[in-house]
């Protein structure tokens, strides 16, 4: 083979590797990125049940009751309107009642919001970014809410959360 | 006066740092060895400033002087010693500080141990390093100074975020930082070369024992850094995709390439051009790390907005930096001659294979992570990309290239022969296909993928042991030979081995994990009895507890299994007084490479705790492969080949001799 033919192997093997990849990030792309919304979010876009997406906000005073077996329910609010939540499992160590958090799942046929994974950051002035934004948004930002918060140094995962 | 101190050493290291930043270059140009001689002693220098500054900053947390804001904000003086240690970088301006310091010790060991490079290399590398330091010290005086005083002292400190107190942290941020920046090295290197407009073989045998210090304790960073989410968060995950974490894997994917390009290299004078922009590349990737995980943009885009000092001026070294670099490859590249010829199946055909693969997995992190947050700036919306995503895109990268890793080392440099390697893997093949039989029929009717992906894992390991064996030829001659060729191996060859074999042992735990994991989530009460795996696990009772900064409620249970008690663990939920925080801290049952682990949630009011039970199998595999690959590499940097130096190339000797006259 003379040089440019074996250049021409390489950069062929090179574009289909490429070619390949780019299949799947633009496959993953299309199945499996969750989007984001608050309860006024749900309620202007109508989201079906069983569509998968993450509901962020805050968890409403007063809302969060226990039942058996581990399974709770509280609701989430961004200020204009609610959504209820049930989960089952154990809730990270920061959810509390007034802060911020984020669940992933999908609504039923009955639209509570069936989460299997509730998130909720380590640190007591963190809010999660989207909620966040959201609520600042809408107007409800106060600004003890972005107070500077440690992050771990280069740590491996400052999120905490539970799923069931 | 010991915080205006360590501040006034680091403004001296600045100044150190903008002498060593142009003076050797213009010494490089007028060939004047004197001039270029002033890059060893600032470089030395500047370290002694940023460890004394360095130092200063230790002191002042260990001695819990509040009036300084960085102490006042992340220690109390009831912390315990180490933890007033490692505080110092777990928090912004310490951690940057952390930076500097390697920074300024790289580049004092390149200036001390780098007595056989040729003079203008060594002034042209220090001075780039230079240009760096000089970046990041700017970048601390001007936006995030650890040692501003507080006009009003205050008595008692803020307290360490909880979740880093804990041992990871007095290991896992060094390491890390060791690893980004060690790779800045191979960075200076690199841009060095271009300016000089000459690479050489014996350019890339320099190179590669920086690199591999880097990649080893990159390596050991990430792992530490994965064990230690893993212990600390509650939930038994060990790897979450997070843009954090991934700050991380890319430079390590982008530097595991740049190892095995430079050894191309090194060996057959091939592959320069590709190698100098994946020296660039991977330092690029580490400088984006810090943009990511210093910048705050991952937090918040509303704290990058408010305040944009940092943020912005991180990004801009970034530009500078990664733009500049670039630039300057676009404009010298070019000019650098070409290397030998190979064919595409051979040794240097599959090291080619293996940089391709590595670098478009790379690539999928990079988009995986840059993607949503490119999505919010251009158009609003947000989306989350999670572990799918990773697993469709990554997953798929790896796989031909774990199936191609053993044929690596068996294939001939210049032209290999893939028939002959194929018939010395059979064995390997052999009992990769034994594994999926029995993987197979041992969980009948489980996972199907779980039992293929174990037999890759076997495939891997044994391809490296294959080429042990083949090299000793073990059972062709008298064992004692054999015995005595082992000995006689280069440490290179067992290094790369060990290094493969750990790839394939990582992928057994990470496969065995997310197969066969089982686990109990429920509410206790004592005496209640939870069936986990086999395991019996009895809650003996809860009891509280007094610590140094916090107080905690410990549960008691006993394990056994068939019956007979195995151990007592432990686990608890402390509550820092301070913060008003609380953490969970896991027990870990131990036995063999598996692992039992309890978390503890809220109790309620009858007197129940929720637990959370996992039972992990050969769990500890996910981390005794990197810890492997690490020995590898250390094996690996010890070949006598590293450790007498390169040979001088002969126009290069010449110049060193006349430059030192």
């Amino acid at each position: 083979m003379t040089r440019k033919q074996r250049r021409l192997t390489l950069i062929g093997c090179a574009l289909v590797v490429l070619a390949i990849a780019a299949g799947l990030v633009l496959n993953a792309l299309r199945d499996s990125i969750v989007f984001f919304s608050t309860p006024s979010m749900v309620a202007e876009k109508h989201l079906g049940p069983g569509k998968r997406f993450r509901l962020g906000g805050l968890v409403e005073q007063g809302s969060l009751k226990r039942g058996d077996n581990l399974a709770v329910t509280f609701t989430v609010a961004d200020g204009a309107a609610t959504l209820p939540v049930a989960y089952k499992g154990i809730l990270p160590d920061l959810f509390r009642e007034g802060q911020g958090v984020v669940a992933e799942g999908a609504l039923d046929a009955n639209g509570v919001f069936r989460a299997d994974t509730v998130l909720a950051k380590h640190d007591e002035t963190y809010m999660p970014k989207d909620v966040a934004d959201a609520l600042k948004k809408q107007g409800h930002w106060k600004d003890d809410y972005g107070k500077p918060s440690n992050m771990p140094s280069a740590s491996a995962a400052p999120t905490q959360g539970a799923r069931r | 006066m010991i915080a205006e101190s360590g501040h006034y050493a680091l403004v001296l290291a600045l100044a150190l740092a903008l002498i060593q930043s142009i003076v050797p270059i213009v010494g490089a140009r007028w060939r004047d060895a004197a001039l270029m001689n002033v890059a060893r002693s600032t470089a030395l220098a500047q370290l002694l400033f940023v460890a004394a500054s360095f130092a200063a900053l230790v002191t002042l947390h260990v001695t819990s002087d509040f009036s300084v804001a960085n102490v006042f904000e992340n220690s109390h003086s009831l912390k315990p010693l180490l933890y007033k240690i490692t505080g110092v970088w777990g928090n912004h301006e310490g951690s940057m500080l952390l930076w500097v310091s390697i920074l300024a010790l790289f580049g004092g060991l390149v200036a001390a141990f780098g007595n056989n490079l040729p003079l203008s290399l060594r002034a042209h590398v220090l001075a780039v390093q230079a240009w760096v330091a000089t970046a990041f010290y700017l970048f601390i005086l001007i936006t995030s100074n650890p040692f501003l005083r507080i006009a009003n002292p205050p008595i008692e400190g803020r307290d360490l975020n909880p979740v880093l107190q804990d041992i990871g942290l007095a290991v896992h941020p060094p390491m890390l930082y060791l690893g980004y920046v060690g790779f800045s090295i191979s960075f200076s290197f690199a841009v060095a070369a271009l300016l000089e407009g000459r690479i050489d073989a014996a350019w890339a045998r320099w190179v590669r024992p920086w690199t591999l210090m880097a990649w080893i304790f990159l390596t050991l960073g990430i792992a530490m850094g994965s064990y230690w989410a893993y212990y600390e968060l509650g939930w038994g995950g060990w790897w979450f995709w997070d843009p954090v974490e991934n700050a991380s894997l890319m430079p390590w994917l982008a530097g595991t390439a740049l190892l095995h390009s430079a050894l191309v290299m090194e060996k057959r004078n091939a592959l320069k051009v590709w190698t100098v922009l994946l020296s660039i590349l991977t330092f690029s990737l580490s400088l984006l790390g810090t943009f990511l995980v210093r910048s705050g943009v991952l937090t918040s885009v509303h704290a990058f907005a408010t305040d944009p000092t940092r943020g912005v001026f991180i990004l801009l070294i970034l530009f500078v930096f990664i733009g500049g670099s670039l630039s300057l490859y676009a404009w010298r590249a070019p000019a650098l001659k070409q290397g030998g010829l190979f064919a595409p199946i051979s040794r240097e055909g599959a090291l080619v294979l293996n940089n391709l693969l590595l670098t478009t997995a790379c690539a999928t992190v990079f988009i995986g992570t840059l993607y949503p947050l490119a999505l919010e700036v251009l158009t609003g919306e947000k989306i989350s990309v999670g572990a799918p995503f990773f697993n469709f895109t990554f997953a798929p990268l790896f796989v031909p290239l774990l199936l191609a890793v053993p044929f690596g080392p068996l294939l001939a440099w210049k032209r290999g022969d893939l028939l002959g390697a194929a018939q010395r893997l059979m064995v390997a093949g052999i009992v990769a296909l034994v594994a999926i039989a029995l993987v197979f029929a041992w969980t009948y009717g489980g996972a199907t993928l779980a039992p293929l992906a174990i037999g890759l894992a076997a495939f891997v390991i044994m391809g490296a042991l294959c080429d042990l064996a083949e090299r000793i030829a073990l059972f062709r001659i008298p064992l004692s030979l054999s015995l005595r060729r082992a000995r006689g191996l280069p440490r290179a060859t067992w290094g790369t081995a060990f290094a493969h074999a750990g790839l394939g042992i990582a992928l057994i735990g990470i496969v065995c994990e997310t197969t066969w994991n089982s686990e109990y989530i429920g509410s206790m009460k004592p005496d209640d009895i939870a069936r986990v795996a086999g395991y019996e696990l009895r809650l003996d009772g809860l009891s509280p507890r007094q610590g140094p900064n916090f107080r905690e409620m410990v549960a008691q249970f006993t394990v056994s299994r068939d019956g007979e008690k195995v151990s007592v663990m432990t686990p608890s939920k402390r509550n820092f007084t301070t913060r008003g925080a609380s953490t969970t801290e896991a027990a870990l049952l131990t036995r063999g490479a598996s692992q039992l682990y309890i978390s503890l949630g809220d109790t309620t009011a009858d007197g129940a705790i929720a637990v959370r039970i996992y039972h992990k199998p050969l769990v500890l595999m996910i981390w005794w492969g990197p810890v492997l690959m690490a020995f590898g590499g250390l094996l690996s940097l010890s070949d006598r080949r590293l450790r007498v130096g390169a040979p001088k190339p002969a126009k290069a000797a010449a110049r060193a001799l006349q430059a030192a006259e």
